[in-house]
């Protein structure tokens, strides 16, 4: 293999350099095919079509790219172009589906909510269809709200954070300072990871089980009452904690060791070196970690839906009557309108409304994480 | 000290092994934390089973009190129709990933590689209640490729049209709805695949360009080999996210009896069914609702510890 010689490729003539497309060869192209499509599509269709002419331009742009690279680079060179083109492509197409929904949200969440703020103050208790028929027609104003649903995010999403950080991070602590490598420290990293894969609508029904088991020992037909908010609190937790766990634990290891060993070395207990060496080292990846598993679950769907309902009415009793939250009022809205038909509407503004405030609650939850992680870092930990 | 496991650390020639209450109480909570995770993970099983006995009390004395008629009947369809929306959300969502992963890896200009993994990591953090919401409201843009699919492919069983001859008029069909599902499970694989390419041993990358080999040799010699058994746990871990997805499915389907054809209103998913029927279930129903989802998670349980077992067995390999 080291001995072969490269074979001068076509028409470079035996020349040190080989034959090599010009700078910017690539956009050239792209650009060329972009246009020579938008003609051939017009002259097809006679209009403006938009999914046809990005296929004719990118099935142009491969075939022109190849035949150019191929004749003045050669095979291999084409070959190159051409992969990186595609994987290029493939990233610019994912992007396509993010930048519409944002959009999208934007757009018919943006408006609703700059003309009638009041979505976010009122709750959806008394509404009629026939407000949203008044709505539709010009004739009111948008009635109802999701302020029930944002009070019910906020106390699910606290108690489900209060349950499940302090397991996940004590078993991240267990995992990392007490069990070595021993038998159950690797069942509990097993089966955290296999948490992880939990269908969120199974957790939900895990939690509706759970808590409609206890409460028919106490009354037969109580069933029903285990829809409540703790309820949806603990289905959150179910897919909290591996999240917290596996942060946790990753941060917890990163503390250098001599850290440890120096308290050890000056009589520190074990569990004080953990509580105020350890902790407070790894406190901003901890932090960010538990941020990171706030805003994943608390865009959760299915698994409030099955626990807490859907309420219509402001409730702060977790312990008792049906909840709503953000993504489940966006479902209940688009799903179930007030008003069927023409004046579904109404609904469907009030959800993109929900929608654009939950997105910006995650957006800003995940930023925050960014921020943690990197403005409470330990000095030095680089 | 010695009750709390002794770990590499632990001063082992002390004169006189020192026992604190606080370690004690300490290492204590910590096991039971640890403890209690192993609970609830037995638990979900347990109580799964135990709302479901209904179900299966139905079926050995009256399996036509069931929804279909007996337990497997009414099951059977729904998993087909889970596992047929996952496997083309997989087919669709795989290819991209990995050229996301490798752009993201090994070609994107250094410096803005960061910025591009933070923006698919975006994809992950949207809600997956706006994906169904977005899909919703954009179906309908998916008609015409539907009918040409069912006038031009119908021969072909999943693009057949109905009786009518025609297709679903909202476009809210399996397609559409394994499409959007596609798109929420491509950040999950992605950021697996790219972990496993940006593990890649330089110096094999470097030999190979040093050779004389194109960029894209490089990563078909070097990088693809090495990172092809973690790109088949990516796989199968995105399948396991596809198979429990709810949402998406939820509210983009309009769904129905069972169908081959992807282009027509009709079929349902496990995960989909139980969130439309919830609500309104009561008595058996709900029995039977909770007894599905214990075979949703049955089966994605098997399908992730598949992908745990491929990646345990690659990483003593890789060592």
């Amino acid at each position: 293999m080291s001995n072969t010689t490269v074979k001068p490729e076509q028409g470079s003539k035996l020349s040190l350099r080989a034959g090599k497309l010009p700078k910017g060869a690539t956009w050239m192209v792209a650009i060329g095919s972009i246009i020579v499509a938008i003609v051939l599509g017009m002259l097809m269709t006679g209009g403006f079509n938009i999914p046809l002419i990005a296929l004719l331009a990118g099935v142009l742009n491969f075939i022109v790219l190849y035949a150019w690279s191929r004749t003045v680079e050669g095979k291999r060179k084409a070959t190159d172009r051409v992969a990186t083109t595609l994987v290029t492509s493939s990233f610019v197409i994912a992007l396509i589906p993010l930048i519409s929904l944002l959009w999208m949200t934007l757009v018919r969440g943006g408006p609703v909510i700059l003309e009638s703020p009041t979505v976010l103050s009122r709750t959806m208790e008394g509404m009629k269809g026939i407000y949203d028929q008044d709505y539709v027609a010009g004739e009111g104003e948008l009635l109802g709200g999701f302020y029930h649903s944002i009070i019910g995010t906020v106390l699910i999403t606290l108690a489900a954070c209060i349950i499940s950080i302090p397991i996940g991070v004590f078993t991240a602590i267990y995992l990392v300072e007490y069990a070595g490598r021993n038998t159950l420290g690797k069942a509990i990293t097993f089966l955290v990871d296999v948490m992880t894969g939990i269908p969120s609508i199974v957790a939900g029904l895990f939690a509706f089980a759970l808590f409609g088991t206890f409460l028919t020992l106490v009354d037969p037909g109580g069933i029903g009452s285990a829809k409540m908010g703790i309820s949806a609190a603990v289905a959150l937790s179910v897919l909290m904690v591996p999240i917290v766990v596996r942060n946790t634990e990753e941060i917890l290891r990163l503390v250098p060791m001599d850290l440890r060993e120096a308290t050890y070395a000056l009589g520190v207990p074990k569990w004080k070196t953990i509580v105020r060496i350890v902790l407070p080292t790894a406190i901003s990846g901890i932090l960010s970690g538990i941020t990171i598993a706030i805003a994943r679950v608390i865009g959760e769907t299915a698994p409030i839906m099955v626990t807490a309902g859907f309420a219509r009415n402001l409730n702060w009793d977790l312990f008792g009557g049906w909840m709503s939250t953000l993504p489940t009022f966006i479902y209940d809205s688009q799903m179930r309108p007030t008003s069927p038909g023409v004046a579904a509407a109404a609904s469907s503004d009030r959800a993109w409304a929900a929608a654009l405030v939950l997105i910006v609650l995650v957006m800003v939850l995940n930023l925050i994480a960014r921020l943690l992680a990197k403005y409470l870092a330990p000095k030095g930990a680089r | 000290m010695a009750t709390s496991a002794p770990a590499k650390s632990e001063p082992t020639a002390q004169s006189r092994p020192v026992v604190r209450i606080g370690d004690r109480v300490f290492s204590a909570l910590t096991l039971a934390a640890g403890i209690l995770i192993l609970l609830t993970l037995a638990g979900v099983a347990i109580f799964l089973l135990i709302q479901s006995w209904p179900v299966i009390g139905a079926q050995t004395t009256d399996p036509e009190q069931i929804t279909g008629g007996g337990f497997f009947k009414y099951v059977w369809p729904l998993i087909l129709g889970t596992l047929i929306s996952a496997v083309i959300a997989l087919i669709v969502a795989t290819p991209f990933a990995l050229g996301i992963a490798l752009f993201t890896s090994h070609m994107s200009p250094r410096r803005l590689a960061p910025f591009l993994g933070y923006t698919i990591d975006l994809l992950a953090a949207i809600p997956s209640v706006v994906y169904g919401l977005w899909g919703l409201a954009l179906a309908g843009n998916l008609v015409p490729v539907y009918r040409w699919l069912a006038e031009n492919l119908g021969w072909i069983p999943i693009f057949a049209p109905d009786a009518e001859g025609t297709v679903s008029q909202t476009g809210r069909t399996m397609l559409t709805a394994s499409l959007v599902l596609a798109i929420m499970i491509l950040p999950i694989i992605t950021s697996l695949v790219r972990e496993v390419f940006l593990q890649t041993p330089r110096l094999q990358e470097e030999a190979a360009l040093a050779l004389g080999a194109t960029r894209w040799e490089m990563i078909r010699m070097a990088v693809l080999p090495f990172g092809a058994s973690g790109i088949s746990s990516a796989i199968m871990l995105g399948l396991g996210r596809a198979l429990g997805e709810t949402m998406a499915v939820a509210m983009i389907l309009s769904s129905g009896a069972f169908t081959w054809s992807l282009v027509v209103t009709g079929n349902q998913t496990i995960a989909s069914e139980i969130a439309q029927n919830f609500p309104e279930a009561a008595g058996l129903r709900l029995s039977e609702l909770i007894s599905i989802g214990l075979v949703l998670f049955v089966i994605t349980l098997l399908v992730n510890m598949a992908a745990r077992a491929i990646v345990a067995r690659t990483t003593v390999k890789g060592n």
